[in-house]
């Protein structure tokens, strides 16, 4: 059985004018140990698909479907329920080192409050626990940096804090939001480094959002592309990046640039991406498409394929990967 | 932070002075003085009157000695008016009323006020929110010369349950309390508001709330603290501003407290006693203001001092 698997998924925000619809019918099963990349451009629903799992959508964002944790529904659950399996079973890391810590708390105080709320730790043993997972991320000096302020770390060491806050129970699933985003390249590869051994180490589901293509390559073992607010294609990760089977991955696959073919062409994907209040009329793609037709103005449902991939598309795998 | 305080006191010294100084000359630049009366006295008796309070000497001297004076003796002169009295006394007597009720007023001001903001927040949008704001709005245009008769109408004449005026125990101290507090509350209680809804959308509180901690811990051990700055930064003036507002307070309860003292030292041009309530006040104002800003180092961990 799956460890989290969420159907038919979708999340509105009422706004002044009118819902916007940020996520429609997705689904997604992911099992224990698993790494899932969702990849997409901002505004593709990925990040807001995450924040549903948590329970930490803004007040006026509305859910429908299903969110099955372990045998848990996770929508419509109370504060509660949830409070039970955040950070203990289920933990996030944001986007953001330099702001998702609290700059007023040292990070022993914010870092042992997770250990001393869910696991009944004494003060000392909670310490002791934060200092060991503060050296697991690699954070030099952890017994003495761990009496710091956020403030007096640097934006990887931040997130390398956030990363073992989130760890601190061992949780059975891991959804890094976009953790590299914020950081220098150099430093993005440490990270992701680092994540990659910690998830080896602890066994952890992860997802792993990103608009980064080539970070998800390193990392995740099944890949899903979303765009405006829908699953385009899902597949394990190589076989999407020998032979994507939808227009839009071609399109992000084009737009990555290469360092070891000199000339590769990079080719940008024309257009923006839609406005989430008034989206484009079926595929939500069609409007930046090179092989859109009449016909894309109904949406493609999502068919399996090969086995274990899937693509919401009109045109045959053929013409598209050709 | 020691080094920081020290250095704070240092420089409240040469601040004092310049307000003696500054209040000195202004006050003797006015025409006339405290033995000006309809009835001019002979002028004999004027010379000898001014000679005995030192009036005749110039004014740099006066000044001199009157620091000399506070500096040496902790002596602020004899009242110019009350002829037995001196502005010792008149402020023993009077600060200790005044800042009874002063700080009554400034603890209910600050605790009603951020509970009511807090709450407000929290239940953002409710009819809860709705209610606060509309008292707190209420509240704050209601300035205390109406506040302290309509109290008096209702709870001494009306109702008869509370004296109307005097200083004689804790039931002489609910109205000019209530008279005083009520418009710094609703001040308080709107940038409590404010300030919580701002940081409620910070990532710092989601960060708390995907750690699974309660709601109830959330706001108290990640919210409140910065939400608090704002607030801190507020109390300063209001602390001033509330001294100045007694003056009010002590004329409708005849509490006795010294902002009468400086009222009345005003208009009889008592001018040691208007000099030792100004620099009372003004000690007080710094003294607060050392407060606040040890208290915003307190919180906010990226001010160093």
């Amino acid at each position: 059985m799956s460890l989290l698997t969420i159907k038919d998924l979708s999340v509105t925000f009422d706004g002044e004018d009118g819902p916007v619809h940020a996520v429609n019918n997705l689904s997604l099963s992911i099992d224990k140990g698993q790494t899932l990349g969702i990849v997409g451009e901002s505004g593709s629903g990925k990040s807001q698909t995450a924040f549903s799992i948590m329970g930490l959508l803004a007040s006026n964002g509305r859910t429908s479907g299903s969110v099955v944790f372990d045998g848990q529904e996770l929508l419509g659950a109370t504060q509660k329920q949830l409070n039970q399996l955040r950070a203990r079973r289920i933990a996030m890391i944001f986007q953001d080192p330099m702001t998702s810590l609290n700059p007023y708390m040292r990070i022993s105080d914010q870092m042992t409050e997770v250990l001393r709320l869910h696991k009944g730790l004494s003060k000392t043993d909670a310490l002791a626990e934060c200092v060991r997972m503060l050296d697991a991320v690699k954070i030099p000096a952890a017994a003495e940096r761990i009496r710091l302020y956020p403030h007096e770390f640097s934006g990887g060491m931040r997130q390398r804090v956030m990363i073992a806050m989130s760890l601190l129970c061992r949780p059975d699933l891991l959804i890094a939001d976009e953790p590299t985003t914020a950081l220098d390249v150099t430093v993005q590869a440490q990270i992701m480094d680092l994540l990659n051994d910690l998830q080896r180490e602890f066994g952890m589901a992860t997802i792993l959002i990103t608009h980064d293509l080539g970070v998800v390559a390193g990392f995740c073992e099944r890949v899903l592309v979303m765009y405006g607010g829908r699953v385009m294609e899902e597949a394990p990760t190589d076989p999407l990046f020998e032979t994507p089977t939808h227009p839009y991955t071609r399109g992000l696959l084009g737009a990555v640039p290469r360092v070891d073919d000199e000339d590769a062409i990079m080719t940008a994907i024309p257009g923006n991406p839609p406005n989430m209040a008034a989206p484009p009329e079926g595929c939500p793609f069609r409007p930046r498409c090179d092989f859109a037709g009449e016909d894309c103005r109904v949406m493609p449902p999502l068919v399996p394929f090969d086995g274990d991939r899937a693509r919401a598309c009109h045109r045959p795998v053929a013409e598209v990967a050709a | 932070m020691l080094s920081y305080t020290l250095k704070r006191i240092a420089i409240a010294i040469p601040t004092l002075l310049v307000l003696i100084v500054v209040s000195f000359v202004l006050m003797h630049a006015a025409p006339g003085g405290p033995f000006t009366a309809e009835r001019q006295l002979p002028p004999e008796v004027l010379a000898n009157l001014n000679a005995k309070y030192g009036l005749d000497q110039p004014l740099w001297r006066q000044i001199v000695t009157y620091v000399w004076n506070i500096v040496s003796a902790f002596d602020f002169g004899p009242s110019f008016v009350y002829k037995d009295r001196t502005v010792n006394q008149i402020i023993a007597q009077g600060f200790p009323i005044t800042l009874t009720y002063g700080l009554l007023s400034f603890a209910v001001a600050v605790i009603a006020g951020v509970s009511l903001g807090v709450v407000a927040a929290i239940r953002h949008n409710s009819a809860v929110d709705y209610a606060a704001v509309g008292v707190s709005i209420g509240a704050q245009v209601l300035p205390n010369f109406v506040m302290a008769p309509i109290l008096v109408l209702v709870f001494t004449l009306w109702l008869g349950w509370l004296p109307g005026g005097g200083w004689q125990g804790p039931e002489y101290w609910i109205m000019p309390v209530i008279a005083l507090s009520t418009s710094f509350m609703a001040s308080i209680a709107r940038i409590t508001r404010s300030s919580m809804l701002e940081v409620l959308t910070s990532n710092h509180i989601r960060t708390a709330r995907a750690k699974g901690l309660p709601e109830r811990r959330v706001i108290l051990r990640h919210a409140l603290k910065p939400a608090m700055l704002p607030v801190i930064s507020y109390l300063g003036p209001a602390f001033v501003a509330m001294i100045t507002g007694s003056v009010v307070v002590d004329i409708y309860f005849s509490t006795g407290g010294i902002g009468k003292a400086f009222v009345d030292s005003a208009l009889n041009r008592d001018y040691a006693v208007m000099m030792g309530v100004t620099i009372l006040v003004g000690a007080l104002t710094i003294a607060f203001n050392l407060v606040v800003d040890i208290l915003y180092g307190w919180i906010d961990p990226k001010i160093r001092y």
